[in-house]
C-alpha cells in the first residue's frame, strides 16, 4: 500500500518502512520549538516534576520570544527572565525580538521531510516546505525535550488538488479561508491536509505558509504542500539543503479528496466569532461595517507580499481619522526588506503605526488590544470571542489589501 | 455520587477556556480564577471539585495552550465529556491527567446545572435512569492517563 507525504514523514521519524492511519509510533523529532506563551511553565515543570531532569539534544531546541515582546508588564518580564535564563544555562538557541516564531523557523530551520513539534498551534506552517509541523502543549514539549522522542498516532490524510491560479487581487489567505469555510472548524480534526496539483505549485513559499499555517483552524494536525523546486530554492537561499522531498504514492489512501479551481476564489471576510463563519467580501462590504482598528501582521499574514499589498492600497492616501492601523512585519528580515523597498515609508506616511515583530493584537495580550464593543479587521489567525481584547469586541478576518482599504475607508471594504 | 454538570456549546475555543492576557501569569493557581471568564465570569467561584464539563463538538479548538486543560483540572473538574474534541486540547488533557471523554449521546439528554455520574472504568455516564456509553480511549493513551499523565509515566519508566 502506498503512503501519503505525512505518512512517509512519520515512517522516517519512527525508523520503520511503513505506517498506516491510527497506528501509534514512537518517533524521533527533528526539531522542537517553544515560545514565551508557555515556556515559563515548561521550565517550572522541568525543575519541579521531572525525576531525572535532562535535555536529550540541545541543538534540536529553539526558544523564541514573540508573544509578548517586549514585555508589557513586570509579570511577563519575570516569565521572560525564566525562559532567557534557562536557554542560557542549557545553551539553547534563543531569539528575542527577531520575529514571530514560525517565520523564524521557516527562515532558519525547517527542511522538507522533517517532523517538528512546536509549542504553538500554528506549527502547521512548516508544511509550506514539505515538513510535518504540529502544535503541542508544554507537557508534550517537556517530554520531547527530555527524551528527544514522542508518540504520534498516524492521522488520515485529506488531499486538496488545487488547479489553475489565483486571480489578481485574490490571495492565498482567501483560498484557505474559503477551504475552512467549506469543511468547517473541525472539518480536518486530527487529519493531515495535503495540497498538491499545478495550483499548489503555482503558489510562492510565502503563499504556501499562509495556506499551511491556517490548517489548524480546520482542526488539522498538519498541513503539507507537496514540495517542489521552489522548496529546494528557498532552502538553498537560506543556507540549507532539501533532502527528503516526499510525495504521496499513486496508490496512497486519502480519506477525502477535494478539488479547487483557484481562478474561482474570491476575496473573503470571515465574520466573528468563528474562523469558519465564511462570507464573501462583495456581500459584507454592502453593510459598511464600521471599524475601530485594522491590523496587518501575524504568522499568517505579516510577510513581504502582504505588507506590499497593504502599501499598494494606501499609497498616497490617509488612514481614516477614527481608525488605528497597526502593521507588524512577521520578522526582522521581513521588516528590513520592507524598509528597503519603501513599503514601510508608504504605510507610515498614510498613518499606519508600524510595530516591532511580534504576535501583536492577533494574540490579544501584547499590544493594540481592542476595547468594549470595538471592531477590528484583522489579517490574524483567529476571530474568537475576545481573542483580541474585550469579550464584547468583534474581530473580522480578511486579506491584507482589504484590511488596508478598510483602514482608509473606516468600514470593511476593498475600495480605499 | 453524582456531580453537577456545566454545559457548553459547540466549538468552545481555548481563548474562552483561558484568555491570552492571563497565560503569562506565574502559574496555573494564579490563572484558574479566570476560567471561562468570557462565557461566565463567575464560573471559577461557583464550580465544585468533581463537577463535570459537558460540551458539543470540537471542544478546545484553537491554541495549543496547555493552560486550558490545566485550569480545568486545577478547579477540580473531574472530566470533560464532549461530542468531540479538538486534537491538541485532547492530547494535552491526557498528558496532564485530565480525563477527556467522547460521548455522542449524552449532550442532548443533560441540562446545565443537572447532575450526572461518571464511571471512568466502565466508560459510562448516567443521568437519572439513563446510562450512556462513551468511546474507549486507545490503550496507549489510557496508560498515560492512569499513570497520572505523561510526566508521571516518564518518571515511572525511569524509576
Amino acid at each position: 500500500m502506498g503512503m501519503t507525504i505525512g505518512e512517509k514523514i512519520i515512517a522516517r521519524a519512527a525508523g520503520v518502512s511503513e505506517v498506516k492511519p491510527n497506528d501509534i509510533h514512537t518517533v524521533t523529532l527533528d526539531r522542537m520549538m517553544s515560545n514565551d506563551g508557555t515556556t515559563h511553565l515548561t521550565v517550572d515543570m522541568y525543575h519541579n516534576q521531572l525525576k531525572h531532569p535532562k535535555i536529550a539534544d540541545k541543538d534540536k531546541l529553539v526558544f523564541i520570544m514573540d508573544h509578548n515582546v517586549p514585555a508589557e508588564n513586570p509579570k511577563t518580564a519575570e516569565a521572560h527572565k525564566k525562559m532567557r535564563n534557562f536557554a542560557k544555562e542549557h545553551d539553547i538557541a534563543l531569539y528575542e525580538g527577531q520575529g514571530i516564531c514560525h517565520q523564524i523557523m521557516m527562515e532558519d530551520y525547517v527542511c522538507p521531510g522533517e517532523l517538528i513539534f512546536g509549542a504553538d498551534s500554528h506549527t502547521t506552517t512548516y508544511g509550506a516546505l514539505g515538513a510535518f509541523g504540529t502544535g503541542v502543549g508544554c507537557t508534550d514539549f517537556l517530554y520531547a525535550m527530555t527524551t528527544g522522542t514522542s508518540w504520534v498516532m498516524v492521522p488520515e490524510t485529506i488531499r486538496f488538488n488545487l488547479h489553475g491560479s489565483l486571480p489578481e487581487g485574490v490571495y492565498a489567505r482567501d483560498l484557505i479561508l474559503t477551504i475552512i469555510g467549506d469543511i468547517g472548524a473541525n472539518g480536518a480534526n486530527y487529519k493531515i491536509m495535503e495540497f498538491a496539483g499545478d495550483g499548489a505549485h503555482s503558489l510562492s513559499i510565502d503563499e504556501r505558509i499562509v495556506l499551511c499555517n491556517l490548517t489548524v483552524e480546520a482542526g488539522a494536525k498538519a498541513g503539507i504542500v507537496e514540495p517542489d523546486e521552489k522548496v529546494v530554492e528557498y532552502c538553498k537561499a537560506h543556507g540549507r539543503e532539501a533532502v527528503h522531498m516526499f510525495k504521496s504514492d499513486d496508490d496512497a489512501a486519502f480519506c477525502a479528496v477535494y478539488d479547487y479551481d483557484l481562478s474561482k476564489i474570491e476575496p473573503v471576510v470571515v465574520r466573528p466569532d468563528f474562523v469558519d463563519n465564511f462570507a464573501l467580501l462583495k456581500d459584507v462590504k454592502q453593510e459598511k461595517i464600521a471599524i475601530d482598528e485594522a491590523f496587518v501582521g501575524s504568522c499568517n499574514n505579516g510577510r513581504l507580499e502582504d505588507l506590499r499589498a497593504a502599501a499598494d492600497v494606501v499609497r498616497g492616501k490617509k488612514i481614516h481619522p477614527g481608525v488605528r492601523f497597526l502593521v507588524v512585519p512577521a520578522s526582522k528580515a521581513v521588516y528590513l526588506a520592507a524598509l528597503e523597498e519603501g513599503i514601510i515609508t508608504t504605510l507610515m506616511e498614510a498613518g499606519a503605526m508600524v510595530m516591532n515583530s511580534n504576535c501583536s493584537v492577533c494574540w490579544g495580550s501584547c499590544q493594540g488590544v481592542i476595547g468594549e464593543n470595538e471592531v477590528l479587521i484583522s489579517t490574524g489567525t483567529r476571530n474568537f470571542k475576545g481573542r483580541s481584547g474585550h469579550r464584547t469586541s468583534k474581530v473580522y478576518l480578511s486579506n491584507a489589501a482589504v484590511a488596508a482599504a478598510s483602514a482608509v475607508a473606516g468600514y470593511i471594504t476593498d475600495e480605499a | 455520587m453524582s456531580n453537577q454538570v456545566w454545559k457548553f456549546h459547540n466549538d468552545v475555543d481555548t481563548d474562552q477556556i483561558i484568555a491570552s492576557q492571563y497565560l503569562l501569569l506565574p502559574d496555573i493557581e494564579a490563572m484558574k480564577q479566570y476560567t471561562f471568564e468570557s462565557l461566565d465570569p463567575s464560573f471559577a467561584g461557583k464550580v465544585h471539585a468533581g463537577d463535570l464539563v459537558v460540551a458539543g463538538e470540537n471542544f478546545g479548538c484553537g491554541s495549543s495552550r496547555e493552560q486550558a486543560p490545566s485550569v480545568l483540572k486545577a478547579l477540580g473538574i473531574q472530566a470533560v465529556i464532549a461530542k468531540s474534541f479538538a486534537r491538541i486540547f485532547y492530547r494535552n488533557a491526557i498528558n496532564i491527567g485530565l480525563p477527556v471523554i467522547v460521548c455522542k449521546d449524552l449532550y442532548d439528554h443533560v441540562e446545565d446545572g443537572s447532575h450526572a455520574k461518571l464511571d471512568l472504568s466502565a466508560g459510562t455516564v448516567t443521568v437519572g435512569d439513563k446510562t450512556f456509553s462513551c468511546t474507549k480511549l486507545p490503550e496507549y493513551m489510557q496508560n498515560i492517563l492512569s499513570a497520572g499523565g505523561l510526566i508521571a509515566s516518564l518518571n515511572k519508566e525511569e524509576a
